[in-house]
Formats: C-alpha cells, sequence, structure tokens
C-alpha cells in the first residue's frame, strides 16, 4: 500500500477567503465545522446539556451511593393510604428530603428515580445507537461500493427489515426472553434485549444513507486515485470512504439516540422493558399515566427528563448537520 | 416517518391498560362500613336496595372497558357476564337480587324449586315452570337445558371460555360423549328428560353444592336448532325478561324488553327500562364521567372506578356519600410454588409469610378502601370462614427475625427467586414491589418478572413446567369464587388433583393427600355445618403448609349514580350490582 493515498480522504477544501491583513491559514473540515457549530447557539446549548446528561448518567451510582440515596426505598408513611395511597400534602408530596415528591403506591423518591433512570435510559439507547450504525455503516458502504449483486441482496434484506412489524416483534421477543437467557438474567438481560430489539430493527436507515452517500463518493477522483494505485476493496471501503462518511454518520446518530431514548420509554411503558423496581424514565411515565390528574406532578418529573434530553440531542443533531454539510438546508 | 411510531406506542399502551380484569362470580359483604365514613349514604347499597323503584321506562346505559369473554350464557367466565347474562338467559336457579346477605341466597328461577337430590345423593332432579316461552313464542323444554349444559361443558373447542364443572362431574357415556357439534345424533346419557318440564342428572359422586352448579348461566335454555356455535352470540334467543335487538360484536348491544316473557312464571325480574344498552370498549376514565354525570347508569365490569376517580370521590363528601365500598369476595395473595426449590421446604416458605409487610402491600394495592388485610385463605365473607393468624407479625408490618430463622431452619442464607406479576395490573406490580423490599431484608432476592394477564395462567405462572424451567418461586394471584361456598373457593386453588399442564389454579401445586381427602369429604356431606367447619380445616391445614399468603380481601369501590334505580351490591357476584332489575329514574 502506498502511504501516499491515504491523504486523499481529507483533502481541504478551498478555505473562504480572509480579509488580506489576516494571515492565511489553512483549515481543515473539521475546523471549519467547528466554527460554524460555534455561530449556532441552540446546538451549543443542546451539546451543554447532552454532555451533561451523560454526566449524571455515568455519576449516577457515585451520585446515590455517596448522597446514601436508594431509589428503591419505599416511604409509604408518606402516603395518604385511606385516599389510596396519593401523596400526602401539595405537589406530589414535595418536601426537603424529596425536592421533586414521592410516588403514589409506594412512596419512592421522584429525584433519586430520574437520577437512577438516566443511566437505563441512556445506556439502552447509546447501545442502541452504536449497533446499528455498526451494522448499517458495515452493509450501506459494502452496498454502495460493490454494487451489482451485492447491493441488491443487502438493499432487499434492508427493505425486508423495515418492513418488519418491529413493535409486535420487539413484544415478543422481549416477553420471550424473559426470566433468562446467555447466562443473563434480571436487568443487564433487558437492557441487553432492549438494545438487541431496538438496535437490531433500525440499521436499514443507516445503511440506506450510507449506501447512497458511498455511490456518490465512489466515482470520486481519490477513490479512483487509490484504485489505480492498487488498493484494494476492504482498504477503500475503510480508509478512504469511511472517513468522508463520518458527518452524516455524527448527525443520524445525534438525531437516532432520542428516537431510541422515546422507544426505550415505549417498551417500557408496554411493561416489555426495564423491569420494576429498577427505574427508568419510560417506566416512570407508565405508573404515572394513571394519576394524571389527582397527581399531575409525577407525570411532568419523567416526562420532563425526556423532553429535555430529546429536545438536547435533536438540536446537537440540527446543528451538528448543519455544520457538517451546510449544502442540506 | 419514524418518530411517529412512539404516538402508536402510547396509543397502544393505552389499550393495553383498559384490559379487562376479574374472573368469577362470589362472596358476602357483611359489615362494609368503611374506614372514615362521610355522608350517610355510604355503602348504603351493600345493606338495601336504593332507590327501590317499580318505575318503567327510560334507558339504562352499561358501559364496559375492554370486551367481555361472550354474551353467550354457555361460553362465558366472568362474574359481571353470569350477572348480565340472568336479563337475557334463565338458569334453572340463580341469587336473589337483594343486597349483602340477602344477596348470597339462591332461589328457583327456571326450575319452580330448588333441586330434589335421590337419597344417595348421586342424581338432582329439577321440575320447570309451566308456560315458560322463549322470545319467538315457542316453548322452553327441559332438553334446551340439557342441551345448554352439552353445548357448554362437552364442547371446549367451540365454547372454550367457561369452566366445565358439569363435565368433570357429570356421569360420562361408556364411550365418552363427544359433545353436539361432532356427535349431531348421541347426546349424554346422564342427564335425563322423561317429559318436557323435567330434567334429572346424574352424578359420578355426591355433591352437595349442586344446586350452586346450576345457578351458572350454562344451565339457561338454548334451543339446539338456533345454535350456531361460536356464532351463536350473535343470535341468541332469549328466555329472560330482554331480547337481543342488535349486536356488534366488540362494540354494543342493545336488549329491549321480551315480549312474550310472563311475569307469572317470573317472581324476581321486573322488566323496567325500555331499552339496555351495552357499550363496549370504554375507557374507565369515561366511564366514571359518565357514571358521575348520569349519561351512563353502571360500570358492567363492576371493579369500581379508576384510582384519579376514586382519590376525587373519596375528597367530596357528596360524591362518597353515593359510593359503595365492598368485598369483592376474592383473595389477593402470593402463591409460593411448592415445586421450586427451595419453597419444596416447608420452612423456607414460612420465611416468606414471615417477612412480608402487609401494610406495605395494602397500601400499594391502592389503601384500605381496596382491601382488608388477609390473614386465611377464605375471604371472611365465605361461610366457613374462621379467623386465625399462623404466622402473626406485630401489625402485620412482617417480623424479620422470625423470618430469618425460618430461613435458618430451611439450611438457607439467603435464596434467588422469581417472582411473577401481571403486567396490565399496575396495583399488584406495586404489590410485588412492596413483596420484593420486604423479602431483600430477609436476605431473599426476588426478581420481578411481568407477564400479559391474557395468557398468566394458560402460559407462565398457569404452567407448572414454565414455572420450573423459569425459577417462579412466587406468584401474585387473586382468585374469587365461581359460587359463595368453601368448596367454589377452594377447589381449584388446593386440590392436588386440580392442577394442570396449562391454565392451572393451583399455582402453589399443593398436593397434600389430607388437604384433598377434605375437600371430597366436604363435597359429599349433606350437613351445611359440617361441611363449612371442613372448609375451615381445610384453610388452616393449607396455611401449616403455608403455600399461599394471603395478602388482603379485595374489595371494590362503586359509584352509585342518582338516575339508576334498584341498586344493590350484591356479593354473589363480586360485589357488583344487581344487574336484573336496574331502572332508569329519568
Amino acid at each position: 500500500m502506498t502511504a501516499s493515498v491515504t491523504t486523499a480522504g481529507n483533502e481541504p477544501e478551498a478555505a473562504a477567503p480572509d480579509g488580506p491583513a489576516k494571515k492565511i491559514e489553512g483549515r481543515s473540515l473539521g475546523q471549519i465545522a467547528w466554527t460554524r457549530f460555534k455561530r449556532d447557539k441552540a446546538a451549543v446549548a443542546g451539546g451543554v446539556v447532552v454532555i451533561l446528561l451523560i454526566l449524571l448518567a455515568v455519576l449516577a451510582k457515585p451520585i446515590e451511593s455517596l448522597f446514601g440515596l436508594d431509589p428503591d426505598a419505599l416511604h409509604q408513611d408518606l402516603l395518604d393510604a385511606n385516599l389510596g395511597g396519593l401523596p400526602l400534602g401539595d405537589w406530589g408530596g414535595m418536601s426537603l428530603d424529596h425536592p421533586l415528591g414521592v410516588d403514589p403506591l409506594q412512596g419512592r423518591d421522584l429525584l433519586t428515580r430520574v437520577i437512577e433512570g438516566s443511566w437505563v435510559s441512556l445506556l439502552v439507547a447509546f447501545g442502541a445507537t452504536l449497533l446499528s450504525n455498526t451494522i448499517g455503516t458495515v452493509l450501506g458502504i459494502m452496498a454502495g461500493y460493490y454494487g451489482g449483486w451485492v447491493d441488491t441482496l443487502i438493499s432487499r434484506v434492508m427493505d425486508v427489515f423495515l418492513a418488519f412489524p418491529l413493535l409486535l416483534f420487539a413484544i415478543a421477543i422481549s416477553t420471550s426472553l424473559q426470566g433468562g437467557a446467555f447466562g443473563l438474567h434480571g436487568l443487564p438481560l433487558h437492557m441487553m434485549v432492549l438494545i438487541f430489539v431496538i438496535g437490531f430493527f433500525n440499521w436499514p436507515y443507516m445503511g440506506r444513507i450510507v449506501r447512497g452517500q458511498t455511490l456518490s463518493l465512489r466515482e470520486r477522483e481519490f477513490v479512483h486515485a487509490a484504485r489505480s494505485l492498487g488498493a484494494r476493496g476492504p482498504f477503500i471501503l475503510f480508509k478512504e470512504l469511511l472517513p468522508n462518511l463520518v458527518g452524516p454518520i455524527l448527525v443520524y446518530s445525534t438525531l437516532l439516540i432520542p428516537t431510541n431514548i422515546l422507544f426505550e420509554a415505549g417498551l417500557s411503558f408496554l411493561g416489555v422493558g426495564i423491569q420494576p423496581p429498577q427505574a427508568s424514565w419510560g417506566g416512570m411515565l407508565q405508573d404515572a399515566i394513571r394519576y394524571y390528574q389527582v397527581d399531575p406532578q409525577y407525570m411532568v418529573v419523567p416526562g420532563l427528563a425526556i423532553f429535555i434530553t430529546v429536545l438536547a440531542f435533536n438540536l446537537l443533531g440540527d446543528g451538528l448537520r448543519d455544520a457538517l454539510d451546510p449544502k442540506s438546508n | 416517518m419514524r418518530r411517529s411510531r412512539t404516538v402508536a406506542l402510547t396509543a397502544m399502551a393505552a389499550a393495553a391498560v383498559l384490559v379487562v380484569t376479574g374472573c368469577s362470580s362470589s362472596s358476602k359483604s357483611g359489615d362494609s362500613s368503611s374506614s372514615s365514613a362521610a355522608g350517610a349514604g355510604a355503602d348504603a347499597a351493600t345493606k338495601n336496595i336504593v332507590n327501590a323503584s317499580d318505575k318503567k321506562g327510560g334507558t339504562v346505559t352499561f358501559e364496559m372497558k375492554g370486551t367481555p369473554d361472550s354474551l353467550d350464557p354457555g361460553n362465558t367466565y366472568y362474574a359481571y357476564i353470569y350477572n348480565f347474562s340472568r336479563l337475557y338467559a334463565r338458569p334453572l336457579t340463580t341469587f336473589n337480587p337483594a343486597a349483602g346477605e340477602d344477596g348470597n341466597k339462591l332461589v328457583p328461577d327456571l326450575a319452580e324449586s330448588m333441586g330434589q337430590p335421590s337419597a344417595d345423593g348421586l342424581s338432582w332432579t329439577y321440575k320447570l315452570r309451566k308456560g315458560l316461552k322463549y322470545d319467538d313464542g315457542t316453548p322452553i323444554t327441559s332438553k334446551d337445558v340439557k342441551y345448554a349444559v352439552e353445548r357448554s361443558n362437552f364442547a371446549p373447542d367451540v365454547n372454550s371460555n367457561g369452566p366445565t364443572y358439569f363435565h368433570d362431574l357429570l356421569v360420562d357415556n361408556p364411550t365418552p360423549y363427544a359433545g353436539p357439534y361432532k356427535d349431531k345424533e348421541g347426546d349424554l346419557k346422564s342427564i335425563e328428560t322423561p317429559d318436557d318440564t323435567t330434567i334429572v342428572f346424574h352424578l359420578q359422586h355426591p355433591f352437595a353444592d349442586f344446586d350452586y352448579l346450576v345457578s351458572a348461566p350454562q344451565t339457561a335454555p338454548v334451543p339446539q336448532a338456533k345454535d350456531t356455535g361460536a356464532d351463536y352470540v350473535k343470535h341468541i334467543v332469549s328466555s329472560g325478561s330482554f331480547k337481543f335487538e342488535s349486536y356488534e360484536d366488540g362494540k354494543q348491544a342493545t336488549l329491549v324488553p321480551n315480549t312474550n316473557w310472563d311475569k307469572s312464571t317470573d317472581p324476581i325480574r321486573k322488566q323496567l327500562p325500555d331499552k339496555i344498552q351495552l357499550k363496549m370498549n370504554i375507557d374507565q376514565a369515561t366511564i366514571d364521567k359518565d357514571l358521575l354525570a348520569g349519561n351512563a347508569q353502571v360500570d358492567l365490569v363492576g371493579g369500581g372506578v379508576d384510582p384519579q376517580t376514586q382519590a376525587q370521590i373519596l375528597q367530596n363528601p357528596k360524591l362518597k356519600a353515593k359510593t359503595d365500598n365492598a368485598y369483592g369476595g376474592r383473595l389477593v395473595y402470593l402463591a409460593i410454588n411448592s415445586k421450586v426449590a427451595p419453597f419444596d421446604n416447608v420452612e423456607c416458605r414460612k420465611a416468606v409469610q414471615f417477612a412480608i409487610d402487609k401494610v406495605s402491600v395494602q397500601t400499594a394495592e391502592g389503601g384500605p378502601i381496596r382491601g382488608q388485610i388477609a390473614n386465611t385463605v377464605l375471604p371472611p365473607d365465605i361461610p366457613g370462614h374462621q379467623d386465625f393468624n399462623l404466622y402473626e407479625t406485630k401489625d402485620n408490618k412482617g417480623d424479620e427475625a422470625k423470618a430469618k430463622d425460618a430461613l435458618k431452619a430451611c439450611g438457607k442464607d439467603g435464596i434467588n427467586t422469581v417472582l411473577s406479576a401481571r403486567t396490565e395490573r399496575a396495583t399488584e406490580v406495586a404489590a410485588a414491589t412492596s413483596i420484593q423490599a420486604a423479602l431483600k431484608k430477609v436476605g431473599i432476592n426476588a426478581e420481578i418478572q411481568q407477564y400479559p394477564q391474557g395468557k398468566y395462567l394458560t402460559d407462565s405462572a398457569g404452567a407448572p413446567q414454565f414455572t420450573q424451567d423459569h425459577n417462579i418461586g412466587l406468584m401474585m394471584m387473586q382468585w374469587g369464587a365461581d359460587w359463595p361456598t368453601g368448596y367454589g373457593f377452594l377447589q381449584q386453588v388446593v386440590d392436588g388433583r386440580a392442577i394442570k399442564a396449562s391454565g392451572n389454579s393451583n399455582l402453589s401445586q399443593l398436593n397434600d393427600p389430607s388437604v384433598n381427602k377434605l375437600i371430597d369429604d366436604a363435597a359429599v356431606n349433606p350437613d351445611k355445618a359440617a361441611r363449612e367447619k371442613i372448609y375451615g380445616d381445610i384453610d388452616k391445614k393449607v396455611m401449616e403448609q403455608a403455600v399461599i399468603v394471603p395478602l388482603t380481601y379485595f374489595k371494590v369501590f362503586l359509584y352509585r349514580p342518582d338516575s339508576a334505580t334498584n341498586l344493590a351490591s350484591t356479593p354473589a357476584f363480586s360485589g357488583e350490582y344487581d344487574y336484573l332489575n336496574i331502572g332508569s329514574a329519568k
């Protein structure tokens, strides 16, 4: 392999003409995108919130043990049993000890449960996104580059997956795998099942995007150059084409993550996702629906958590798309 | 686009939450004077018939969440259809339309008197009333009653919903009878109809509760010529005071007075409204609103209002005065699987008995208004109930020390097991969570698994092999009697011979010869008092075996609209109002 070809992928775009007084500097694609991104206030705000959320998710367990919080601790003394187990006091039992109140029937602290739910929701969403992106990228790039029967085969498989009644299948597989499989049980199993179900059936979306991009990229000069210098398939696919696909993949990922968070919430909502007592945002929302009139505060808490997360990822994703691919606007 | 998927998810979930609850009929209400009574009228319909009236006319609207298993009297197992079907299908005997204790009394309906058992107790004879007619004017004969029992008990592939007590109890033909659909010429020889008004049942062994058994809608007459199998529900022939005007599967049914019904043949029915409407698949919150506004008169399912409506009503004394908080004749319990290690050891089961905080469970179930803390298998309103508590803990809040001692006696430091609950039942899952928290304190790790309620008894908790494969040692369960006697309550849940590979209700898989023998003794004992004592003894034996942890005696919380007349909460049908004579006040 000749080393020279590797730079071809990063061919700098002609830099925008700056004022004559300034020193002219070559800027990489990444730098240009970063400058554009910084100008987009909404996207930056979204990015900051996303980083905070990830920190929260990673630190959820340490935070809980540091403050001695137990998301599953029952405080039924804070409930009015004669009223059917609703929290005592206004605003769903808000107090200094329980800043966001407690849940009906069990009296568990909502703030702790939202924190606990963050790592479950985000881990499932990230895992599922990673899985579908990996499959989608590999198959999409192959379909786009090789064309012919490879493309036909992969594209038909994509069609099959797209036509799949995903929700029904998700419910079926989640139900049938309950109680132990692959040497796992309990929470790790449920999370793995969720990641698999959500991730494995969503790859064609990513696959199609990557395939489309590859179709146009493979006719570009740097690919021809690499091929004429003797580069083989895998090298061209992953060293030449892939770096140029990072933009769209990244953008699509940030848009896919919030969808997956909602999907996780939806499956937990249907009772086939995370099992109680493990806190998850979807599970909390499901619980809260039954009390939306008499204890609306309960629904607001997980609802707001999902809302903020989805909004932040969407803003970040939109900002990234504009920054990396301004022509798409 | 993909994002709309979540919307669909939410809609589906909403639908899933609405799935019907309940199993079958039972039980009386006795003292349901609830905790903090406000207003003189609360619980009035558990003691007397409220708004008693003979006023005719108007429309009575029934609404229900979900759909019934079937309106076909020979193909149903829900207490509320047992109750409702009496409007258009008269069984041989039925429950007196009255409140409280009186509602548990059996009265002859199609039969002119209660059954006459033979001296050996092996045959029961009923005489039909004279002058009975269907809604088309043709006479009702005892052959139609015989046919109704045959189609409902001997054709499980066509009419699969109902129980098959008759099949299990009646003497079968020398070559087993294949049912009226497969064997069009033959019939069941053990039901004889010597003339058009007499019917004789021949049993395999004496059965003291037989009058209760024939109160099931399965004995309501069906003319063979009009029976179209599973489609019969679309054109049900009426023998009662109302007949079908229209029926739309899964949507609604309209009943109008049956002009061929003769008051002189029927001492209990009144035929008050001009029209009875049944609307299906209505959201529980909507039903509650309609009841409060007087747009609907009855919630057919009769499980009580939604938690939110409940809170609103309880906070308003005026509304609270119009409610009935009655026993639902049901036990909420935790079944311990005696076939899954280490719960095959009675000491390990005792550890669970001692560990559970029943107050916490009661709160999770919705507080005292939704159930009273239970310590026996038989609810207090089933004859034969005795008050005792083999596993006493302070204030019923559980006792860690005693539980740990029992665990030690079992030779264990900790246990890992699975606790099953039904997905659609939020309070059941909440109660499971409470149990899990209590068990964790003594070293029993119970992982909660939810299963869909529609297949809970056929595929998961009620399938012994499945529980074995999935290490399901603990199962959330509710049970209501098929008729209000100890036999009707206990037989299906504690008799070892009732264990089935699928559709099992004896979740603990208790197969104790002494319990089985007591059940047989009670079934053949003609003396009521002696029977009731035996049921109390069975209860004690089961509790000694520690296979069932009684949690609460379930209570319903019904709203009683002013627009309805003749409302009486009857223990015979899970605390529901008796649907026979409800009229419109408007």
